[in-house]
């Protein structure tokens, strides 16, 4: 589904990330951890297509296209997710309104016709249960005055609503409490289908706990180092990062 | 050369003033021909306001005045069936409705109306014939014109207009609705004149609104009174879609004494030059004043807002939220002064303005200005000018939106801010809409302008005088 090959990406002449490979197959949930400044959400925004960064090297394809041939909406529409790490604030604009206008150019896009006033509702209730939001969140400007948890849980709302293919979740559990990350990991589990991705990006183990991988890969200084299973999220809650650092280190001598 | 226009114009309207003072005095009051004696040597003096004038600093009349202006100072459309040239399009906004016509009142039965429950409306020049005490009390106490040029030239050769008087305890249930049209076929110079005066605990809603219907040159130069009095409310808004070739330059004077509510909210939707003044007098206690504006421009539209609260008592309040979306070469100037004097204590005072520029060639001059000499006051202000946000942006792009229909989201949700401000349902959702329009670019003239200005075949008016 998703192949990142070689991928050099700078920012003002900066290189944050320096020749990155991942492979991710429909299915599957790969977890990418690493310290901070690793270059985490940056790989998220380049896949995103966030316009700061310049691709120097390498290339991204999303099934089998070349994703820098592609708006960010139009990435969006092929069915890309970014859960953003600091959700932004919309002030006047209704998380409603601008989820059934996302959800009608989406739907334009792939040439079916627009969700119906009564569809939409219909659908926004449903999901509504599925991510446990009770309260009338959603007729509320987007993000505006919410509070860390509650931004968090209207991406994964946001993400129930529009149904990627491809769901890459930046840092959704920081800030959260146990409950909330509860929330928010019941959330994605109940949205994993079989034709579907998901790439989570955390700084630490605890998500995983509730968000099972399948593949964990440990991203340094623009590079990943080390790639396994689920229990190489345990080893690193156990031994820290230094431990993988000083393990590539030997690798590279020998 | 520019002071040149000014001065030709000065002396014109000097030389007219004499010629024609007999019709200009009409049956005014002994009191009003005191008051525009002395407004008329103010303009002699001060003659039009400069660009070295600080309130006037980014906003340039003199190329306006290079103009021949045609003057009428004789009501030559008293009896016209307005119905038959212009009909207000908001649906479901039921108002009584007077219609000034290139600056007289017009009406179908009599000139001043008394409603059922008291009120009178109707035509500022028979209300001096029929009701000069009230006029004598009340007229040119607010509007200033020492300080405001267009206001001395207003006073100097005020003749007609709209006049309202809200007896006390009386709550008008109806908005007035004021339509204020320009329709010459050749350049026009009008000044109409406003006086508004709202009883103890009486409350009113007016709506003015100002229209063009052929896209000939006119300068409005346009002077409002209104009278709050003790517990009195009163709600204004003011629209305007005119032509790309109208000046308007409208002053708005509020007095207010205790317990009284003012919101006023001015939308500028179109037009070639707009300059805004909104001067309240908060002259009692437990005063709220509120005052909204939006303007939403582009090409080489011009638009200013300038607002003077003058906090004279102790433990009032005042607003100011003023936002503009500006597109193309289009220039906003927005100066905000609140005064706040030695006893006006326990004042609350705010004042916010805030653009967004779609170009590099839009200008926004943002001037807030306070002056405080109580110590125990809340105040605060803000401006911004700045593009839309790059990271809402994008976010909503990640979502599938695409560039145009974020941007649009994004300024309607900015307009928003002060369409909600809007208390008449129908009028809201007329606004809204035509925001919406405006900012998809479905509304680049008056919708209702039959003239259809983009158009290649204008129509032509025929406005039947046999019936003066």
């Amino acid at each position: 589904m998703l192949s990142i090959k070689n991928l050099t990406v700078s920012i003002h002449g900066k290189q944050i990330i320096k020749g990155l490979n991942l492979e991710v197959k429909e299915g599957e949930v790969h977890a990418i951890m690493g310290p901070n400044g690793s270059g985490k959400s940056t790989l998220a925004s380049v896949i995103a297509g966030r316009e700061m960064f310049d691709v120097d090297e390498g290339e991204i394809t999303y099934m089998d296209q070349d994703i820098f041939d592609m708006a960010p909406e139009t990435r969006a529409r092929e069915g890309i997710f970014l859960g953003f790490q600091y959700p932004v604030e919309i002030p006047g604009v209704s998380i409603a309104n601008f989820l059934r206008t996302a959800i009608n150019e989406k739907r334009k896009y792939l040439g079916l016709e627009p969700m119906t006033g009564a569809e939409f509702l219909k659908l926004m209730e449903e999901k509504k249960k599925m991510v446990e939001i009770h309260s009338k969140l959603t007729n509320r400007s987007v993000n505006e005055g919410f509070s860390g948890g509650e931004k968090k849980k209207n991406e994964i709302f946001q993400m129930a609503m529009l149904e990627p293919r491809l769901a890459i979740l930046d840092e959704t559990d920081s800030g959260l409490d146990i409950d909330a990350l509860k929330v928010v990991a019941n959330g994605v589990n109940k949205l994993r289908r079989p034709d579907n991705a998901t790439i989570v990006i955390t700084h630490y183990q605890r998500l995983l706990d509730y968000i099972v991988p399948d593949f964990v890969h440990v991203l340094y200084d623009g590079r990943i180092i080390k790639s396994g299973g689920k229990e190489l999220a345990l080893e690193l809650e156990n031994k820290g990062y230094d431990w993988v650092k000083k393990e590539t280190k030997t690798d590279t001598v020998s | 050369m520019n002071t040149m226009h000014t001065t030709l114009m000065k002396d014109k309207l000097l030389e007219l003033f004499e010629t024609e003072q007999q019709n200009i005095r009409g049956n005014a009051t002994p009191m009003v021909n005191r008051i525009r004696k002395h407004a008329l040597t103010r303009f002699k003096t001060n003659g039009f306001p400069t660009t070295k004038k600080e309130s006037w600093r980014f906003t340039d009349l003199t190329p306006l005045l290079n103009t021949e202006f045609a003057f009428d100072f004789r009501n030559q459309s008293k009896s016209t069936d307005i119905e038959k040239i212009f009909t207000c399009d908001v649906y479901d906004l039921d108002t009584y409705s007077q219609t000034l016509l290139n600056g007289w009142l017009i009406y179908k039965h009599a000139p001043l109306t008394k409603l059922a429950d008291g009120t009178i409306v109707g035509s500022l020049a028979k209300a001096m014939e029929v009701y000069p005490d009230l006029v004598d009390n009340y007229l040119g106490k607010a509007a200033a014109t020492d300080q405001h040029e267009m206001a001395a030239l207003n006073t100097a050769f005020l003749q007609d207009g709209l006049f309202i008087f809200v007896p006390d305890n009386t709550k008008v249930e109806k908005p007035i609705q004021l339509i204020n049209i320009v329709n010459a076929e050749q350049p026009v110079f009008l000044q109409p004149r406003h006086l508004v005066i709202v009883g103890k605990n009486a409350s009113i809603t007016l709506v003015h609104c100002d229209h063009s219907l052929t896209h000939n040159i006119s300068f409005t130069n346009t002077v409002l009174e209104v009278f709050a009095e003790e517990g009195a409310k009163v709600e204004h808004y003011k629209m305007q879609n005119k032509g790309r070739n109208s000046a308007l330059v409208t002053h708005s004077f509020f007095h207010q004494k205790q317990n009284s509510r003012v919101s006023s909210n001015i939308i500028t939707l179109n037009g070639g030059f707009t300059k805004n003044i909104v001067e309240a007098t908060i002259d009692g206690t437990n005063c709220e004043s509120e005052h909204y504006g939006l303007y939403l421009v582009d090409s080489n539209q011009h638009v200013d807002n300038q607002l003077n609260i003058d906090h004279r008592a102790p433990g009032s309040t005042s607003n100011q939220l003023y936002k503009g979306i500006l597109d193309d070469e289009a220039k906003a100037v927005f100066s905000g002064k609140v005064l706040v004097r030695r006893h006006a204590q326990q004042t609350q005072a705010f004042q916010n303005n805030k653009n967004i520029l779609l170009t590099d060639e839009a200008k926004a001059n943002t001037q807030p200005h306070l002056e405080i000499y109580a110590d125990d006051v809340k105040c605060s202000h803000g401006a911004t000018v700045g593009q839309l946000d790059p990271d809402a942006m994008f976010y909503m792009r990640s979502r599938g939106l695409c560039e145009r229909t974020a941007r649009q989201m994004m300024m309607i949700a900015f307009a928003g801010e002060v369409v909600q401000k809007i208390s008449i349902d129908a009028l809201r959702a007329r606004i809204q809409n035509m925001v919406e329009k405006r900012l998809k670019g479905e509304l680049s003239i008056c919708e209702q302008c039959v003239l259809h200005c983009n158009s290649k075949e204008p129509t032509s008016f025929n406005i039947d005088l046999s019936k003066l």
